[in-house]
């Protein structure tokens, strides 16, 4: 098996929905202190509460950065109470490469930052 | 170079990782262990196993006379006055723990000032921390300047009536830096501050004579310089030690013991409370001999051809940054790199496919990477095992990592 699958480099070098957006319904940040990822993710809402638009922020290494780029393109038009439930082992399915347990915080990160997003306050107030 | 009998020694090497021979350059987290040592646990456990002190049977006497032993080359390894200046922890954070908590429980008050550098190890920096707000102490850091040595003028700047104790590393584990520690001893010294010297890194490297450099206090650990895991060394001038309290209480360290008072034992037991670390220390023994009989100046020599090797092929690479001084004589086998727009954590992925071990994160030193303005950086490191070859390994190693997320 490739070290990093051709997927993986693709997200890594051409990230999708990287950015931010202004005027998030939700927003989160997250660092994995022990080796200085940090990704920011916002979120706007329909009335319905599905993602409407999503964009994720930070710097980090290819495994972190591009499981934040394909979770942004996943989690389009998803409701936040079936987001609220992904499970981590979902994460390393879309990844598709065996992640190490010292690897796992880099590949969790943009799912933990998501739920952190979902579960606070509305941004701003 | 090291000869290749004594590279034989370490059976690790021979392994195969992902299929490539493995070129271990992760010296500076800990290093592999000769044959010799690894016998000796192995006997020890099989012949001579006992607690040591005050058992009469031959068991006992054999253990304790291995146990004190390692005292005495430890003490000669180092150029102690007395063996009585060797005590023995689990690492060297312990180590500086011992002196933070005794010598500076005693002798630090308000308003006091601790030195450290920009360079330290966390183990050599929050011990202090805590004691300065214990106490309400400062804490004073000495700067990294840009060529990575220490900034000498700051240093005596900094030097004060207030200053107490100066505790700095002998060679960072992340720059390579080599401090100018007698330099450092005097200026503090003058102060009438004592000096704490961690050797944790150096210790292996290099020649180290605590009567010379005349350091009041100096650490080390075992495991990175190729004895076992879970042995410390604290060295401290017997004349200071018979001033301060002990560190933790209990068995060993106790005489005339009644229900409601205790007395404790001489240095260095005083400070060595508890069943000690039999095992290891007696198999550190055999690696502070192995070391002595290559010769820590030939060790030197070794570590300096390849970090000049390294730092040559490294350097030639577009988009590699090495973080190291310009002058090698001033710094040890360490050379920490990054690569523009690749995370340490994928160079250290890339490079253990082909074989090279290495590591990258803040090497436990947050405040070094915030002053350097980088997360992390990759950072090979040598010992007298490594070769050219493992240097070329992991030149073609950093090829595959530019290429593959170029």
């Amino acid at each position: 098996m490739d070290l990093y699958p051709e997927i993986i480099l693709d997200h890594f070098k051409n990230p999708r929905n990287k950015g931010i957006i202004k005027n998030p319904t939700k927003t989160a940040e997250k660092e994995n202190t022990l080796c200085g990822d940090k990704i920011r993710i916002d979120l706007l809402l329909d009335k319905n509460k599905k993602v409407r638009k999503i964009r994720f922020s930070g710097e980090g290494c290819a495994i972190s950065q591009a499981s934040a780029s394909m979770l942004t393109e996943k989690l389009h038009g998803k409701p936040l109470s079936q987001i609220k439930k992904i499970p981590p082992k979902e994460i390393y399915k879309m990844l598709g490469i065996e992640i190490s347990p010292a690897r796992s915080k880099c590949a969790l990160l943009s799912l933990e930052t998501v739920k952190k997003a979902v579960n606070g306050r509305r941004h701003n107030q | 170079m090291i000869p290749e009998e004594i590279i034989n020694q370490f059976p690790i090497l021979k392994r195969k990782i992902n299929g490539q021979p493995l070129a271990y350059l992760d010296n500076a987290s800990t290093t592999q262990k000769p044959k010799s040592v690894i016998r000796t646990l192995k006997n020890y456990y099989e012949t001579s196993n006992a607690n040591i002190h005050r058992g009469i049977h031959t068991l006992s006497e054999e253990s304790t006379s291995a146990y004190e032993k390692t005292r005495e080359t430890a003490a000669k390894f180092i150029n102690a006055n007395s063996e009585k200046e060797i005590i023995f922890t689990r690492n060297t954070t312990e180590a500086i723990n011992l002196i933070a908590y005794t010598w500076g429980e005693t002798n630090i008050k308000e308003n006091d000032e601790i030195i450290v550098s920009e360079l330290e190890h966390h183990s050599n920096l929050i011990p202090w921390q805590q004691l300065a707000k214990r106490k309400k102490a400062q804490i004073k850091a000495v700067p990294v300047k840009k060529d990575y040595t220490l900034d000498m003028e700051a240093y005596k700047k900094l030097l004060s009536e207030k200053t107490r104790i100066v505790a700095v590393s002998a060679m960072s584990n992340v720059l390579g830096t080599i401090p100018p520690i007698k330099e450092i001893i005097t200026l503090a010294h003058n102060k009438n501050a004592l000096v704490l010297i961690d050797g944790a890194q150096s210790a292996g490297h290099g020649p180290t004579n605590v009567q010379y450099l005349d350091a009041d206090f100096f650490t080390f650990s075992s495991h990175k310089m190729l004895g076992p895991t879970g042995i410390g060394v604290l060295f401290a001038k017997e004349s200071i030690l018979k001033k301060i309290p002990p560190f933790l209480f209990g068995g060993e360290m106790a005489e005339n013991v009644d229900q409601y008072n205790a007395g404790f034992t001489d240095i260095p037991w005083k400070f060595e409370a508890g069943t000690p670390n039999i095992a290891d220390t007696i198999a550190f023994n055999e690696a502070l001999e192995f070391l002595s009989k290559i010769g820590l100046e030939n060790i030197e020599k070794h570590d300096r051809k390849l970090i000049y090797h390294a730092k040559e092929k490294f350097s030639k690479h577009e988009n590699v940054k090495l973080y190291i001084p310009e002058n090698l004589h001033e710094t040890g086998p360490v050379l920490s790199f990054t690569i523009e727009g690749i995370h340490p954590h994928d160079i250290a992925t890339v490079f253990d496919d082909e074989g090279v071990a290495i590591r990258s994160g803040h090497h436990c030193a947050q405040p070094l990477m915030k002053k350097l303005g980088i997360q992390a950086t990759a950072r090979m490191s040598f010992y007298l095992y490594n070769t050219i070859k493992d240097i070329e390994q992991a030149e073609k190693a950093l090829q595959k990592t530019l290429k593959l997320f170029k």
